[in-house]
C-alpha cells in the first residue's frame, strides 16, 4: 500500500457524524421556537378566559354564536367561492394558452400574468377604489352597486390570486404526454374528445390544486379587504379587529383557529394530488409539442391579451392614483404623494425597513432553508429527526399569516419566555417572515437536491473528503440556480407580506406593507398607493436583477450543464 | 480506447487464494431493516489482489454487502478486518476504499481533472504531484487531453473510467465496484469490463464487483460469491461454480440447467416419473428422499449412443433455436411426460446427424455428469 493510502488518520471517529448531529439538534430547536411553540400558544390561548383559566371550548361556543361573527363565515366563504369559480377557468384557459398553441408573444404574457405576485395584495384594492369608488373614473360600469363590499374583494382578488393559479396550471398542463394524442389522433377522435378525454383528465390534479389554493388565499388575505371591504367583514378583518382593535386575544386566537381549517384541507389536498401528478407522467412519456392552428392561437392570443390588458390597466391605475396630486380635484401629476413624510410620521423610513427585513430574509432564510434540506436530504443517521424536520417544514404551507403573527405575539410577548427579548427587534420580523414561507423555499430546495446523484456524499467519504467540503465545492454550485429562486422567492414575499407582520411590527420596525394599510385607514389613498408602487417597483427591479444576473453570472458558473 | 502506461507502485501480484492471510476477512456479518433480514451469516475471507464478483438476483443482499464493507451502511451485527484492522465501526472516511457506482456519481460542476484530483486535494501534497497523478490516471483510462472537459461531454462509458480513475486516485487498499457497467450499452460493457480486469491485474488491488450478469461474473472473477435471499450460496472460482454448483439455485441461477425432480430409489438411481436415472453414487442422500437432478444443456450425447448407454432417452426434438455455435433443441420425451429438456447440440452434429424439428432421437445423460440436490427447486 502506498503511503498516502495509509489509515490511521488524526481526524476523530465521529467529527462529521457529530457536526450533522449538532447542526440538526440546533436547527430543529428553533424550527420549534419559529413554528410549533407559537402555534401551541395560540391554540391553548383559544380554550382560555380573558384570566388565562382553561375554559375548554366556551370561547368558540361563543364565536359561533355570535350572529356578526358567524356571519363573516359565510362572508369569507362566499367571496373565497366566488372568486375560485371566477379564476380558475380564466387561470386554466390562460395557461393552456401559453403550454399548448403557438400563440405569439408567449414569454410576454407569461410575465404580465405574473405582476401581481410582485405587487401587496392592497395595490388592486386601492386601484379598484380610484376606478369604481365613490368618485371613480368608471363607477357607471357597477350600475349603482358600490365597490366597497363583496364586489371590491372579489375584483382585487382575482387579480391577486391569478398568477398563483396561472403557474400551478401551467405546470400541469405542461406535463403532457405526446404519445396520448397521438393515439387519439391515430383513432380518428375529434377535438372536443381529445379535449374532454384526455387534456383535461390529465390536469385535473392541477385544477384541484389551484381551486383550493385560490380558495385558501381569498379566505386568509387581509390586505384587500382591509382596504375595499368596507362593512362587509370577513374572517381575516375579524382576527385583526379582535385583537387589535378590542384587545380580546382569546376570541382573535379562536378566529385564527378557524382560519387555520381551510388552509389545512388545501395543504391536504395538494399533497395528495401532487403525489398523484408525479405518477401520472412516466420516464419515457414524450412532451407534447404544440402545433400552429392559426384561428385557435389569434383567439387564444385575444384572450391573453384582454386579460393582460386588465393586469396592467389595474397596475397602471395605481400608478397614476399614485402620481395625480388630489384626485378628482387636481388631475395634475408629481412626486408629491411619494414625500411619505407628509401622510405618515415614519415617512420613508418604513420603506428601508421592509427593504432590510427582505434583504435579511432572503439571506438568512436561504442559508437557512438550504441548510435544512440539506440535512434533511442528505444527511447520515437519525433519521427519525430528519423526518421531523421535514414535517415541521410543511406546516407553515397550512399556517395563514395572520395566524402565524397573532401566534408570535402570543409566544414572543409571553412575560415569562426567555426569548421575550426578540419581541419588536427587526430579527423576530425576519423570523416570522421566513417561517411564514418556508415551506415553498424547503421543497424548492429538497427537490434540487433530490435531483442530485445520492452517492455524491458516499464518493467523497471513500476519497476521505469531510462532508462540508464536498457540499461547498460540489453541492451549493450544482444547486445555484435553485438558491437564487429561494433567495428571490424570499425577497418579494418579505416586501410584499403585510398578514404576519401587521401584528408584530413596532414603531421602530413599522414596515413598508403596514404603512399602507396605517396611510389608507388615515385616508391617504393616494400615499398609500404610491407605497404599494414602490414596493412592486422594488420586487420588479429584483426580479429584472435576478433575470440579468442568471443570464450573465449563471450561465458561466453553470457552463459544465451544457454538453 | 486501451488501457495502457501504466506505472504505478502496486507491483503485479499472482492471483488465487492459496495460503496467504486474507486482506479482507467478513465474519457472522448480518443486516437487519426492521424485521427484514438483508444478510444473515456472512463469512469471506478475500486474499489480497483478488478479483471478487458478488453475483445474485436483484434484493440477494450483494449490494448491502458491498454498502457495508465500504461503511456506508452499518451492519447489523459481525465483524468486518481489512489488512489486520477491525474496521466494522469505522465511518467511510476511516476506511480505505475507492468506490466506483452504476451511476457514476462524477460531480458534474468539476471538470474530469478535478473530479480524478477530488481526493488528493486534501492530502497535503503539492498542486504539481496532484498534477502530475491526474496526467498519470487520464493515461491510464486512456483519456489524455480529456482534462479540462466536464462529465456531461463525455460519453457514459468515459465517465465510468474516470469513475474508475477518481477511485483509485488515492491508491485504495481496497476497489469496490457496484454495478458499474449496468449503465452502458452491451458493447461498451463488454469492452469496459475486460480493461478494468486487465487494469486490476496490472495494479493487484484487491477488488470486489457487484453485479447481477453472471456472464460477467464468469469472465472476469477470480472467485464468485454467489448469493440469494441475503446469504452465501457458493463461494468458488467460475469454473466450478458452472461445473460443480453447491446447490440447486446456484445451478439454476447460473447458466441454463435442466432440474429432474424425482425421488431417490437406490444408491445410485433417482427415479423421474417413470424414468429410472442412473447417478453416481457418493452423497449422503437416503432412498425414498425427494431430490432434483441438474443437467446442463451441453452434456447430453447424441454420438454413439445405443439403448443400453447409461440414461438413453428416446426423444423427438419438438423445437430448435439457432444460437450461433451450438443449436439449442426442446426435446420430448415419452419416458419424461410433460418434462421437456433443453439440449444444446454442436453445428457440427446439426450438420451431420441433420437434426430438425420433428426428429427422433436418441440422447444420453453420462451419469458422472447429473447432479443432484435435495429438494425441489425454486
Amino acid at each position: 500500500m502506498s503511503p498516502i493510502a495509509i489509515g490511521g488518520r488524526t481526524r476523530s471517529v465521529d467529527r462529521e457524524a457529530w457536526a450533522l448531529r449538532i447542526a440538526l439538534t440546533l436547527m430543529l430547536a428553533i424550527m420549534a421556537a419559529a413554528i410549533l411553540l407559537p402555534l401551541w400558544s395560540i391554540l391553548s390561548k383559544s380554550v382560555e378566559d380573558r384570566a388565562g383559566a382553561f375554559v375548554g371550548l366556551a370561547n368558540y361556543a361563543q364565536f359561533f354564536g355570535t350572529p356578526a361573527l358567524a356571519q363573516s363565515i359565510a362572508n369569507s366563504l362566499f367571496v373565497a367561492g366566488l372568486t375560485t369559480l371566477i379564476v380558475v377557468p380564466l387561470a386554466f384557459v390562460y395557461a393552456y394558452a401559453l403550454t399548448r398553441t403557438c400563440m405569439p408573444a408567449k414569454g410576454l404574457m407569461a410575465g404580465i400574468a405574473l405582476i401581481p405576485i410582485l405587487s401587496p395584495s392592497m395595490l388592486p384594492a386601492i386601484a379598484l377604489i380610484y376606478l369604481f369608488g365613490n368618485q371613480g373614473m368608471i363607477r357607471e360600469l357597477l350600475f349603482g352597486e358600490t365597490i366597497y363590499g363583496p364586489i371590491g374583494i372579489v375584483m382585487g382578488q382575482v387579480f391577486y390570486c391569478f398568477p398563483h393559479a396561472m403557474l400551478i396550471l401551467t405546470t400541469a398542463l405542461s406535463l403532457a404526454d405526446a404519445r396520448l394524442y397521438e393515439a387519439a389522433a391515430a383513432l380518428g377522435t375529434p377535438r372536443r374528445r381529445v379535449f374532454l378525454t384526455v387534456t383535461l383528465p390529465s390536469a385535473k390534479y392541477g385544477l384541484v390544486s389551484a381551486a383550493f389554493v385560490v380558495f385558501t388565499l381569498v379566505m386568509t388575505d387581509f390586505g384587500i379587504p382591509v382596504v375595499i371591504g368596507g362593512r362587509f367583514n370577513v374572517l381575516a378583518i375579524d382576527v385583526y379587529k379582535q385583537v387589535m382593535g378590542q384587545q380580546n386575544f382569546q376570541m382573535g386566537a379562536v378566529v385564527a383557529v378557524v382560519l387555520i381549517i381551510p388552509a389545512l384541507a388545501s395543504f391536504v389536498v395538494d399533497r395528495v394530488v401532487q403525489r398523484r401528478q408525479v405518477a401520472l407522467l412516466g420516464a419515457r412519456s414524450v412532451p407534447l409539442v404544440p402545433q400552429p392552428q392559426p384561428a385557435r392561437d389569434w383567439a387564444m392570443l385575444g384572450f391573453c391579451a384582454v386579460v393582460g390588458a386588465i393586469i396592467l390597466g389595474i397596475l397602471a391605475t395605481a400608478v397614476f392614483a399614485s402620481l395625480v396630486r388630489l384626485w378628482p380635484y387636481n388631475l395634475s401629476l408629481g412626486w408629491s404623494n411619494y414625500v411619505f413624510e407628509d401622510f405618515d410620521s415614519d415617512g420613508w423610513s418604513s420603506y428601508f425597513n421592509s427593504l432590510r427585513m427582505a434583504a435579511a430574509t432572503a439571506v438568512f432564510g436561504t442559508l437557512f432553508v438550504f441548510v435544512g434540506a440539506y440535512l434533511v436530504e442528505k444527511g447520515k443517521g437519525a433519521g427519525w429527526a430528519r423526518q421531523v424536520f421535514h414535517l415541521v417544514a410543511m406546516v407553515p404551507l397550512a399556517v395563514p399569516g395572520l395566524v402565524l403573527g397573532l401566534a408570535y405575539v402570543f409566544f414572543f410577548n409571553a412575560p415569562d419566555n426567555p426569548l421575550g427579548g426578540l419581541y419588536g427587534t427587526m430579527a423576530l420580523l425576519t423570523i416570522c417572515t421566513v417561517a411564514h414561507f418556508y415551506t415553498v423555499a424547503h421543497l424548492t430546495a429538497t427537490t434540487a437536491l433530490k435531483q442530485m446523484d445520492p452517492e455524491f456524499e458516499s464518493v467523497s467519504a471513500s476519497l476521505q473528503v469531510p462532508f462540508w467540503r464536498t457540499f461547498l465545492r460540489v453541492t451549493v454550485p450544482v444547486c445555484l440556480p435553485a438558491i437564487v429562486n429561494i433567495a428571490i422567492y424570499l425577497f418579494v414575499n418579505a416586501m410584499t407580506t403585510v398578514s404576519a407582520v401587521i401584528f408584530i411590527y413596532t414603531a421602530h420596525t413599522k414596515l413598508a406593507s403596514v404603512a399602507i394599510v396605517n396611510m389608507n385607514d388615515s385616508g391617504a389613498i393616494a400615499a398609500a398607493a404610491a407605497m404599494a408602487v414602490v414596493i412592486t417597483a422594488t420586487s420588479a427591479g429584483v426580479k429584472l436583477v435576478e433575470t440579468l444576473v442568471s443570464r450573465v453570472v449563471l450561465r458561466r458558473s453553470q457552463r459544465w450543464r451544457a454538453r | 480506447m486501451t488501457i495502457a502506461g501504466v506505472i504505478d507502485v502496486h507491483g503485479a501480484r499472482p492471483n488465487g487464494s492459496d495460503g496467504r492471510p486474507p486482506y479482507l476477512t467478513v465474519a457472522g456479518l448480518e443486516k437487519r431493516f426492521g424485521s427484514f433480514v438483508a444478510l444473515s451469516g456472512i463469512d469471506l475471507a478475500i486474499p489480497e489482489g483478488e478479483f471478487v464478483c458478488f453475483l445474485g438476483p436483484s434484493g440477494c443482499g450483494k449490494t448491502t454487502l458491498l454498502r457495508a464493507i465500504a461503511g456506508l451502511d452499518r451492519q447489523s451485527s459481525g465483524t468486518i478486518v481489512q489488512a489486520g484492522r477491525d474496521i466494522s465501526d469505522l465511518p467511510p472516511s476511516r476506511r480505505d476504499f475507492g468506490i466506483v457506482f452504476q451511476s457514476y456519481a462524477l460531480f458534474p460542476n468539476l471538470s474530469v481533472a478535478q473530479n480524478i484530483g477530488y481526493g488528493l486535494v486534501n492530502r497535503r501534497l503539492g498542486r504539481a504531484a496532484i498534477a502530475a497523478r491526474v496526467e498519470e490516471l487520464l493515461g491510464m483510462i486512456g483519456l489524455v487531453g480529456s482534462g479540462d472537459k466536464y462529465p456531461a461531454q463525455l460519453s457514459g462509458g468515459q465517465q465510468q473510467r474516470v469513475a474508475l480513475a477518481r477511485a483509485l486516485a488515492t491508491r485504495p487498499g481496497l476497489l469496490l465496484l457496484d454495478e458499474p457497467l449496468s449503465a452502458l450499452d452491451a458493447r461498451v460493457r463488454l469492452r469496459l469490463r475486460g480493461e478494468i480486469r486487465e487494469l486490476q491485474r496490472r495494479l493487484g488491488v484487491t477488488t470486489i464487483m457487484v453485479t447481477h450478469d453472471q456472464e460477467e461474473a464468469i469472465s472476469v472473477a477470480d472467485r464468485i460469491v454467489v448469493m440469494n435471499h441475503g446469504r452465501i450460496e457458493q463461494v468458488a472460482a467460475p469454473e466450478a461454480i458452472y461445473r460443480t454448483p453447491a446447490s440447486l439455485f446456484v445451478a439454476g441461477f447460473v447458466g441454463t440447467t435442466n432440474f429432474m425432480t424425482g425421488v431417490r430409489s437406490a444408491a445410485d438411481r433417482v427415479r423421474v416419473g417413470g424414468f429410472d436415472l442412473q447417478v453416481t453414487p457418493g452423497d449422503a442422500m437416503g432412498t425414498g428422499q425427494v431430490c432434483t437432478a441438474c443437467v446442463r444443456p451441453e452434456d447430453f450425447v447424441i454420438r454413439n449412443v445405443c439403448p443400453d448407454t447409461p440414461n438413453a432417452i428416446q426423444a423427438t426434438i419438438e423445437a430448435v433455436e439457432f444460437l450461433g455455435a451450438v443449436v439449442r433443441a426442446r426435446l420430448g420425451s415419452p419416458q419424461l411426460p410433460d418434462l421437456p429438456l433443453v439440449a444444446d447440440f454442436s453445428l457440427n452434429a446439426v450438420t451431420d446427424l441433420d437434426l430438425a424439428r420433428g426428429r427422433a432421437v436418441t440422447v444420453a445423460l453420462p451419469p458422472e455428469r447429473v447432479r443432484i440436490f435435495a429438494g425441489l427447486p425454486e
